[in-house]
């Protein structure tokens, strides 16, 4: 069952399945249940300051029930994987995995194109269709692809950083393939499935 | 002692001067790299992002390999923060959930693969050097000593945090590094955020957010007169060194620190020539910091670029 099937069989039930639904979508024990709202986290977060709702507010509000409100916050788009939130939590909850579990869900169901971070989403994607296709990263085509998609208009502000790699040879002009890339490819293909089956 | 090396993207081009001046560094102390056999990217910070399988498939295909490399000793290295940070934590995740396992299985089976967790030591780097090889067998080789140049260790996230079982140092107020450089004998800066966050991606993703954490660790950096800072990550190197020119556009400061990794200096140190260090790729010029030390870095010719291979929109007025 992905995401959104579940979402809809939830959407009518009570207020605390939306809770259950992030830690049945998170590795591991996630502990999120056991928040006892002080307010660590945010106050340990470096983007707290520009995100819509701080980890312990959307904590809040996920336990409330509030699942549009919590997949349109931009919060775990401005997560930037620092792990203070988690490292300091009193309860040990794993925040930044349940905030990864929250960009899936957000993207799976929509709602991160009506979040401040519209394009994040856009820049994973980039990231990894050559992860997918080559086995490796591209920083050159992250870049322009990325730019062209989402930010048009910055293009010419990065030439100067894109010249600037290649001046120091810091950049590759084409991708890197692993040998075994289909190999990679059928691996992935099943994963995907059984993450719809999840 | 030999190792599994994962060396992660970045290490191949971005960060090549990381690896060569790792490979230098160890070399002296019988320590022996073995990079495994066709390694793929670990998805950094973005895989798992968008699926988590799939993610989990991807690093554990990584970790199957490196359990096949019987030179490994089921030991991994990875030099990259980010890199370190997937391969433990899909280790520790694996280990701990059964049904995570089985389903990777599953997926690694296609490839003809499989993955039994529980065995495999996953190291970063900065482990490795202060741990395994250790202070007192690095101090024995120092025959340049980086007498008063003041250093600022910066560790980034994701080598102290979260606790993981990899975990070797502490994740408020971290110190290997600290001691590393001061057996190198360099002046070493304590300043408050040398555990913060480099922003990773978010110079992508939010211009204003990404600058900002960079600005507030150069910032922090420069009042303490700095000469140079210190990293152990390709991305925290990437965003402090290509983007500190967008940082003083940005917030109209005057920052002019140079970003060097730890095995550099490390090599310095033991008095290996810059050249073979990969000195000199850094966009901010760690020459006036090197000449404090007698260091003297050759000029790289400035390869312009050709037009043939710039497949980019060229800008007559550029800046």
């Amino acid at each position: 069952m992905t995401t959104t099937d579940m979402a809809l069989k939830t959407s009518t039930t009570t207020k605390t399945s939306f809770m259950e639904e992030v830690i049945a979508a998170t590795p591991g024990e996630s502990r999120l249940n056991y928040c006892i709202q002080c307010g660590t986290c945010g106050g340990s977060c470096p983007s707290g300051p520009d995100m819509d709702h701080t980890p312990r507010a959307l904590f809040a509000m996920i336990r409330a029930g509030m699942k549009t409100e919590v997949l349109k916050s931009n919060t775990p788009w401005y997560c930037v994987s620092c792990y203070y939130c988690t490292s300091r939590c009193p309860q040990e909850i794993h925040i930044t995995d349940i905030m990864y579990t929250l960009k899936r869900m957000a993207i799976d169901e929509g709602y991160f194109r009506e979040s401040t971070a519209a394009d994040a989403p856009g820049f994973s994607q980039t990231f990894i269709f050559y992860v997918e296709n080559f086995g490796r990263s591209f920083e050159m085509g992250l870049a322009t692809a990325y730019k062209l998609m989402h930010h048009p208009l910055d293009m010419f502000a990065v030439i100067p950083m894109g010249l600037g790699m290649m001046a120091k040879n810091r950049i590759d002009i084409i991708p890197k393939r692993i040998k075994a890339v289909d190999q990679l490819k059928s691996i992935l293909k099943k994963a995907k499935e059984l993450e719809a089956q999840l | 002692m030999k190792y599994g090396y994962y060396p992660g993207c970045s290490l191949e081009k971005n960060a090549a001067s990381y690896h060569v001046s790792a490979m230098a560094a160890i070399k002296p102390f019988g320590v022996e790299f073995v990079e495994l056999d066709d390694w793929n990217c670990c998805g950094a910070t973005e895989y798992i992002s968008l699926n988590l399988m799939a993610s989990y498939a991807l690093i554990a295909r990584n970790l199957a390999i490196a359990a096949k490399t019987a030179d490994a000793n089921q030991q991994i290295v990875a030099p990259c923060s980010a890199c370190y940070l997937n391969l433990s934590k899909t280790e520790k995740y694996l280990t701990e959930s059964p049904s995570l396992t089985e389903k990777v299985n599953i997926a690694l089976k296609e490839g003809g693969l499989s993955y039994k967790p529980g065995n495999m030591r996953v190291r970063h780097l900065l482990d490795i050097v202060v741990n395994d090889i250790g202070y007192d067998a690095i101090a024995s080789k120092v025959t340049k000593p980086l007498k008063g140049l003041r250093v600022a260790p910066y560790y980034g996230c994701m080598i102290v945090r979260p606790s993981l079982p990899s975990q070797f140092d502490d994740p408020e107020y971290p110190v290997t590094l600290d001691k590393l450089m001061q057996v190198l004998g360099a002046t070493v800066i304590d300043y408050p955020m040398k555990a913060h966050c480099c922003g990773g991606h978010m110079t992508q993703i939010s211009q204003a957010t990404g600058l900002e954490l960079i600005r507030q660790l150069l910032q922090s950096a420069a009042d303490y007169e700095t000469d140079v800072i210190v990293t152990l990550c390709p991305m925290c190197q990437l965003n402090l060194d290509a983007y500190q020119s967008d940082v003083n556009k940005y917030f109209k400061t005057k920052f002019n620190i140079p970003i060097l990794y730890f095995t550099q200096l490390m090599g310095l140190a033991m008095g290996i020539e810059a050249r073979d260090l990969g000195i000199g790729k850094e966009f901010i010029d760690a020459r006036p910091a090197l000449a404090k030390i007698g260091v003297e870095v050759p000029e790289t010719a400035k390869k312009k670029p050709s037009k043939e291979e710039l497949p980019m929109p060229k800008m007559p007025e550029e800046v």
